[in-house]
């Protein structure tokens, strides 16, 4: 970082996510600390590598605890508008004033394991029957917020293009550079929705437009915003944070 | 007792092997929980990094995650262990008020007798006090992973916000219970032996 300069052409605030973006390279990068030292006696310090595939191996048992646990009769809890957070918290891997607007000719892509894949205009979407929720918007950082959205519920618009409803996978890829996947079981939950409505208005781009997924039954990074495509697949998709070391399933 | 005073360890191995597993899985979820905590602090405070497991976010959440399995199978083979062997009976059964203030009293004093093998009033508040904070952290740390799953309990412990509050309050808890168990340990230094290796048990009513 280039500090000594008296006006430096990049602002700190402005690259911060960037920088602590580099800074997540690996589990234990940087967790030399007390914790670390007093628990890892005996473990090489320097690579790490014997524990990063320890926790890598653990993490993928808890996915498939998680996938166990996941019963896709239960309900995320709704909630009354009165419990509608305000102001309602910005929250993506960049910040705020780097939001992504809708590009010109925009259609969702859909693609992979499925019948008909001709791609989406966004008044084709908005004809389709809608569904509101208000659900607890839970982040992964321990935060959370309840807010409103409205959409098309994910199961019909699978079952709409025809997808192969046995696959595994349900990966979403975003025109801002995010991308994420999500199991066939939580995709097909009744409270699984295409949002085109953010509180009781069409998406702005900062809250995803014109599309994103919504999912309650997991944790936020999931419900992805600007989606530009989907995919459904049985090869494992992962993700923008799923590759940096988040849990795949992130199921709440 | 059945068992000749003189010849029983002060504390059985299953005792000393389960404690210290206990130790290194509580140690990987407080430091991978500070961490954590970091990334949306609900107080006006951060835990310093440098205390911090994991590095970042993501690797303290597998920490947490992971270690989870461990205190929680600890923790399980610990309950069994303490029922069915009469350990809890034995060491850990609530003391009558009037020994608990005699005894409370005599150790703000720095009078507390400590004979190996056997639990004081103290001993046994505290330690059955930790044992079901864990207990509970357990309780709460399910909640908070799993709130629509379990929503039950999430909703039993005052909704998602509210049970991650509780299980910051009780890993406090858990953190003063160390600090002071420590400090006790450090009084009667010979109490840390006993827990790695088998030390006579003093007789009933010997010093």
């Amino acid at each position: 970082m280039t500090g000594a300069s008296p006006r430096p052409a990049v602002r700190l605030g402005d690259i911060s996510a960037d920088l602590a973006r580099l800074r997540r390279r690996g589990f234990l990068r940087r967790a030399l600390s007390l914790g670390g030292l007093s628990l890892l006696t005996g473990c090489d310090l320097s690579t790490h590598s014997g524990v990063d595939a320890a926790l890598e191996a653990m993490l993928r048992f808890d996915d498939r605890v998680q996938a166990a646990l996941f019963d896709s009769q239960r309900m995320a809890e709704t909630y009354p508008a009165s419990a509608i957070t305000h102001p309602f918290r910005f929250n993506a891997y960049y910040a705020e004033w780097q939001v992504r607007p809708t590009p010109d000719h925009w259609q969702l892509s859909v693609g992979g394991l499925v019948r008909d894949k001709s791609p989406w205009p966004l008044p084709a979407l908005m004809a389709l029957p809608q569904q509101s929720q208000i659900t607890r918007h839970i982040c992964i950082e321990g935060w959370s917020q309840i807010g409103q959205w409205r959409g098309i519920p994910l199961h019909r618009f699978l079952r709409r293009i025809g997808a192969d409803l046995s696959a595994r996978y349900v990966a979403f890829r975003c025109f801002d550079g995010y991308s994420t996947s999500i199991d066939m079981a939580s995709a097909l939950q009744s409270q699984t929705i295409l949002a085109l409505d953010f509180e009781t208005r069409p998406l702005t781009p900062q809250w995803g437009a014109p599309l994103r997924l919504r999912i309650p039954t997991k944790l936020g990074f999931k419900s992805a915003k600007n989606l530009e495509a989907i995919e459904v697949t049985n090869k494992y998709p992962g993700g923008y944070w799923e590759n940096q070391g988040y849990d795949w399933f992130a199921g709440v | 007792m059945k068992r000749q005073d003189g010849r029983r360890p002060a504390h059985p191995w299953a005792v000393r092997l389960m404690h210290w597993i206990g130790v290194y899985a509580m140690g990987c979820m407080i430091f991978s929980g500070w961490e954590i905590y970091n990334a949306s602090p609900s107080l006006p405070f951060l835990f310093p990094r440098w205390t911090g497991l994991g590095g970042w976010l993501g690797g303290a959440l597998a920490w947490h995650l992971s270690a989870m399995w461990l205190l929680f199978a600890d923790g399980l083979a610990y309950l069994i262990y303490g029922f069915a062997s009469g350990h809890f009976r034995r060491d850990l059964a609530p003391p009558r008020a009037a020994a608990l203030a005699r005894d409370m009293a005599a150790a703000l004093r720095f009078r507390l007798p400590h004979r190996a093998g056997h639990y004081n009033a103290v001993q046994r508040v505290l330690y059955a006090g930790v044992v079901l904070a864990i207990i509970a952290q357990v309780l709460t740390g399910l909640a908070i992973w799993k709130p629509v799953q379990f929503g039950w309990l999430t909703g039993l412990l005052g909704g998602y916000p509210f049970a991650r509050g509780i299980h910051l309050a009780i890993m406090f808890g858990i953190a003063a219970f160390v600090v002071l168990h420590v400090t006790l340990v450090a009084i009667h230094p010979s109490t840390l032996k006993s827990m790695i290796v088998a030390v006579p048990a003093e007789r009933e009513e010997g010093r």
